[in-house]
């Protein structure tokens, strides 16, 4: 054999599904699609290159995904662990989610078993640290999460072929925490970096929610929405679609209290989906920016 | 003397890939696999000191070589390690596989003892050479 069709195998991997999917499911985030993309073609290449008897150095493929809360890295991961596992990169491709607090231990000797039990769980799939600069404590000399990320790097440095780690956390603290941990950064070829979303994406993903629950909105409800997203980010604590989620949550509230209040007799199925406008206007964002404009 | 207990012990030892397909194919079953090790080779010494926990919840097998290269780290040469595949299934509830990893350079084998008892009867003993000595220095 001595030509391979890189379209077949592609067909042949089941990727394109997956990623079409990614494309369908995942509104915006044309930056991280794009990296996922040259990811799954440098694999695709390499698996190539493997069955012609070309040199292959087994890439590393430890990532970090940095951006605000809510932009989508905890979905991207349990995407990517799939597309891993199609690329026949991990074996398993299932994700472990974990935080400090199932790495760290709380006194001497607690850590080591507790970082190897989590390893052991994540071997064959992919290892998700969330807000991973929590790991590294500059304040405290004594803390343990040294002793966390000395294990986290020797494993992703000797066992790249088992294991695919993931670190994830807000851009501006990762920074802090790879310029403090420069073993980390080296060890890690990707940086992926996840940007906010525009007004019309956020309501899109509302749409895609909505759907997803068996409601739709209404018209004047879709240019409540609009309004809603563009004061909503002027506000503090605003989360992406974290904050359009929890938005959604209450106007369902709310369109259940209407509903309850002012139908007498009997309510129909297209009633009991819709939500509409007021029940978005209704919101404390329309009420602090009216309060603010005359002050 | 070569010690065989458990499944494949009159085979050569297996090897590390041989290992982590017996303990996928564990694994793939839905068994826990629990590592365990020895310094002890009688056959009625049924309880091995174990290695950590079983490993429940452990779904590929590079995670159960991890915990087994620690413990050769720590027992290695010196003793028996030895894996085993608990099922708990209803109805089941015991082991499935059980199989020698690791065994010391040497085994100087068992002495057998006669007892003469009243009547020309005879009882017989078996003992480990290694285990006349105290635990931790019988195979160093």
């Amino acid at each position: 054999m001595d030509a391979i069709d890189l379209k077949r195998d592609f067909a042949a991997s089941g990727l394109d599904a997956e990623l079409a999917q990614l494309d369908r499911e995942l509104v915006g985030l044309a930056p991280v699609k794009q990296r996922i993309r040259e990811i799954a073609a440098l694999l695709l290449v390499d698996r190539a290159r493997q069955k012609l008897g070309l040199s292959t150095e087994p890439p590393t493929l430890h990532m970090s995904f940095t951006g605000n809360p809510g932009t989508g890295k905890t979905t991207v991961a349990m995407r990517m662990a799939g597309i891993l596992h199609k690329l026949g990169y991990v074996r398993r491709g299932h994700l472990v989610s974990v935080t400090r607090d199932d790495l760290v231990g709380q006194y001497i000797g607690h850590t080591a078993p507790k970082t190897k039990d989590v390893l052991k769980k994540a071997m064959g799939g992919v290892l998700f640290i969330d807000e991973a600069y929590y790991l590294y404590r500059p304040e405290n000399e004594r803390d343990y999460g040294q002793e966390a990320i000395e294990i986290l790097l020797q494993v992703m440095e000797n066992q790249r072929d088992d294991l695919v780690v993931i670190l994830a956390g807000y851009a501006d603290r990762m920074d802090t925490f790879f310029s403090s941990n420069p073993g980390f950064r080296s060890r890690i070829a990707h940086h992926i970096d996840f940007p906010d979303y525009a007004d019309g994406e956020l309501v899109e993903i509302a749409d895609t929610i909505l759907a997803r629950m068996g409601y739709r909105l209404s018209g004047p409800a879709q240019i409540a929405l609009g309004d809603y997203v563009a004061r909503r980010r002027t506000q503090p604590h605003f989360a992406n679609a974290r904050s359009i989620r929890n938005a959604l949550d209450r106007a369902r509230l709310r369109q259940a209290v209407r509903l309850f209040d002012r139908h007498e007799g009997t309510v129909s199925a297209d009633q009991l989906s819709t939500i509409e406008a007021e029940d978005i206007r209704a919101s404390r964002v329309f009420a602090a920016a009216d309060t603010a404009t005359p002050a | 003397m070569r010690i065989t207990q458990g499944t494949f012990s009159f085979l050569p030892d297996l090897t590390d890939d041989q290992i982590i397909a017996q303990v996928q194919y564990c694994l793939d079953h839905g068994w826990a696999v629990n590592i365990e090790y020895t310094d002890d080779p009688h056959p009625r010494n049924t309880y091995w000191e174990m290695w950590g926990i079983p490993m429940f919840d452990v779904p590929d097998a590079a995670g159960v070589m991890l915990a087994l290269a620690d413990c050769r780290k720590a027992h290695g040469g010196t003793n028996y390690i030895r894996m085993s595949a608990f099922d708990n299934t209803y109805g089941w509830e015991s082991l499935r596989l059980s199989f020698i990893t690791d065994r010391p350079a040497s085994e100087p084998g068992f002495a057998l003892d006669r007892q003469e008892r009243g009547g020309r009867q005879i009882g017989y003993t078996t003992r480990a050479y290694s285990a006349m000595k105290p635990e931790g220095e019988r195979y160093s």
